[in-house]
């Protein structure tokens, strides 16, 4: 369970706060939605949760199962099962994917004392996952998103989270820059993890990737809070009328 | 003012009472040094390596080649090797040259000032190679002999005195080849000035590596003259980890038409360390094509130069050249330099360069970290994907492990 509590949140400087007092909890095995105009705050709270020092926390807390995550590393919040999936994954020249994806998995092993897994092992699991996400494996033995296009970039990013199994999954608009073959694909990868114990957070600007990867919770955010909250109906309210009341009246 | 004849420093007064007996062969050598003396400053091909200053000592030169106790990092290698310790050749440690290669040594030293004036420029250090080198050692690979193993050869320093070995190679038609030149051993105080000069013939494939894992407190200037024939192929690396002040001169000319270079460094450097990478590539004939690509990793307070001029001589038109430096400063205190030139005199030639320095990545260390490496793993997994590129264009396979596992030591003494 995640459990996000008056979080507060200003720009390293503290110059522009972006989170005022946000609050949100998602439950094990559920699907939470978060949908909100352009500068509402919704990749600050992602990189929020995953831990990038650009950000000022200046109250609140984040538990994920009763933890702690804002007195941990990045690394150690990997390790304790937070997942986030970039908006835009990072390309690393040098570093086979292969490579990278086996580093990832037993940094995250070791970080939870747990052995590391033998070749034969790691290489069944990466093959059959590629292969569910359409994956060709000489991707995987090129350097770690490069030259890969954006709907292959987000595939390899559903494949990390398939190996890395969080127990919460974060898509930071999993969904832009993808056309709808390639959304349906990641829809049915990021399904395909749904479980009764592993939850998932949806930021995204649009309905359409909520019709694939169906939420059980559909949270609106505006200036740095929720502000309103609702099932998946909601989504197709968004959809139907845009963020305009939300904006004008945000916190009303 | 540039008249004025400077005081001579200590160090040049040591050097000066040791040619006082020199050789008449090599006598010319000297004078040429003396006129210029150690290099400075404000001369502009030392601009950032200030050999006056930094400098501290000269000591004499080796008489007799000491006991080697150190174990070179490519012993695993299956290879041929030839050993010069202390500058001199040393037949216990070097094995029987393979068929179509030659090796002898040749006690009398041509002036360089003539002979090699087309390879070597009037270079002080090289001028001082000249002047103080007792003999040199010559590797004649015949025409059409393709070498199957790479030649090592190993310049291992054991005390803290002067060597001044040269190595000069010829490369027949049509003949392939890999020398690695690796510098081992050293102390604190001793000095090495090297010279190879290698003459490439018409269709050669030449690969050379110049490898210094000299003890951190050495000093090591080296430097290397490539002439090259027609349609040939030169591949050049250059990997520093070792010595407390370092240059690494490279003087690359084209001189038959259709050929290539590829020449890429990577030095890794920490605590107080200085390493000079200084390259001119000559352009003298049309239709070649030259890529560059120096990276430097710089911990600590060390200090990081890159020279770079790509030439291109009047008439040299469809010159392809293209140098690019890398550097990633890791602490504030640390100073990378670079100067990229390009000289051109034709009209049809596509030249470029680039340099850049900075910091790791951030987002990208957040990436990673996001993924489950700790920090100390992120950014070592960055750095050897930064030095790998420099890496792996050396098709040797067990050359390049070698090398990638002393950078790995090397990141890894950094984030215990």
């Amino acid at each position: 369970m995640l459990e996000i509590r008056n979080l507060h949140v200003a720009i390293e400087d503290g110059s522009k706060k972006i989170l005022n007092g946000l609050n949100l909890t998602i439950r094990d095995g559920e699907v939470a939605a978060i949908m909100g105009p352009n500068g509402s705050g919704k990749s600050t709270l992602s990189y929020v949760i995953a831990g990038k020092d650009d950000y000022e926390v200046l109250d609140g807390e984040i538990l994920l199962d009763g933890k702690n995550l804002l007195e941990m590393e990045p690394d150690a919040r990997a390790a304790a099962g937070v997942f986030l999936a970039f908006q835009y994954p990072l390309e690393i020249p040098g570093v086979a994917t292969m490579t990278f994806l086996k580093a990832a998995l037993n940094a995250q092993r070791k970080g939870r004392g747990e052995d590391e897994l033998t070749t034969p092992d790691f290489m069944k699991r990466v093959k059959a996952g590629a292969e569910k996400l359409g994956i060709p494996q000489d991707m995987l033995k090129r350097g770690l998103n490069v030259g890969f296009s954006g709907g292959e970039k987000k595939r390899m990013e559903i494949l990390q989270m398939a190996l890395l199994e969080p127990s919460i999954g974060i898509l930071d608009e999993t969904d832009s820059g993808l056309d709808i073959d390639a959304l349906k694909i990641v829809s049915e990868g990021v399904n395909a993890l749904r479980s009764a114990k592993r939850s998932f957070l949806v930021i995204t600007h649009y309905q359409r990737l909520l019709n694939y990867i169906v939420p059980d919770t559909v949270h609106v955010m505006s200036k740095g809070q929720i502000v309103r909250t609702g099932g998946k109906e909601l989504a197709f309210e968004l959809e139907a009328n845009g963020y305009a009341d939300y904006v004008t009246n945000a916190a009303a | 003012m540039s008249n004025i004849t400077p005081l001579k420093t200590e160090v040049e007064q040591a050097l000066i009472a040791q040619g006082a007996g020199i050789a008449p062969d090599r006598k010319a050598a000297f004078e040429r040094f003396l006129e210029s003396g150690l290099p400075h400053r404000r001369v502009e091909a030392y601009h950032y390596t200030d050999l006056r200053a930094l400098l501290k000592s000269a000591p004499p030169p080796a008489k007799a080649g000491g006991k080697v106790s150190v174990i070179s990092p490519l012993a695993d290698i299956d290879a041929d090797i030839i050993t010069l310790v202390d500058g001199r050749y040393e037949a216990s440690l070097s094995s029987t040259p393979p068929k179509g290669v030659s090796v002898k040594m040749a006690t009398t030293l041509a002036d360089d000032g003539s002979a090699q004036k087309s390879v070597l420029s009037s270079d002080p250090v090289i001028a001082l190679n000249a002047a103080f080198s007792d003999s040199a050692l010559d590797i004649a690979i015949d025409a059409k002999t393709e070498l199957v193993k790479p030649l090592i050869i190993r310049l291992v320093t054991t005390a803290a005195h002067a060597s001044y070995p040269r190595v000069r190679v010829t490369v027949g038609d049509h003949a392939k080849a890999f020398i690695v030149e690796s510098h081992e051993g050293g102390v604190a105080g001793a000095l090495i000035d090297s010279v190879l000069e290698v003459r490439m013939g018409d269709h050669v494939a030449f690969d050379h590596l110049r490898l210094n894992v000299t003890d951190r407190a050495a000093t090591v200037l080296t430097s290397f003259g490539g002439a090259m024939g027609k349609e040939s192929l030169y591949r050049g690396h250059n990997f520093v980890v070792g010595g407390a002040l370092s240059r690494h001169q490279i003087f690359f000319r084209f001189e038959g038409e259709q050929s290539k270079a590829e020449i890429s460094s990577a030095s890794l450097l920490n605590k107080k360390q200085h390493a000079d990478s200084t390259l001119v590539v000559d352009h003298a004939v049309p239709e070649c094509q030259s890529r560059e690509f120096f990276a430097h990793v710089l911990d600590d307070e060390s200090i990081g130069v890159f020279q770079g001029k790509i030439i291109v001589r009047p008439g040299a038109q469809q010159t392809d050249g293209k140098m690019m430096s890398r550097a990633i400063v890791l602490e504030d205190g640390a100073t990378m330099n670079n100067k990229p030139e390009l000289e051109i005199f034709a009209d049809d030639v596509a030249c470029g360069h680039g340099a850049t320095v900075g910091a790791l990545d951030e987002d990208l260390l957040f990436y990673l970290r996001a993924r489950g490496l700790p920090k100390a793993e992120a950014e070592a997994l960055m750095l050897q994907a930064f030095v790998g590129e420099a890496l792996e264009s050396i098709e040797h396979d067990g050359i390049r492990d070698v090398l990638e596992a002393l950078a790995e030591q090397w990141l890894k003494a950094r984030s215990a």
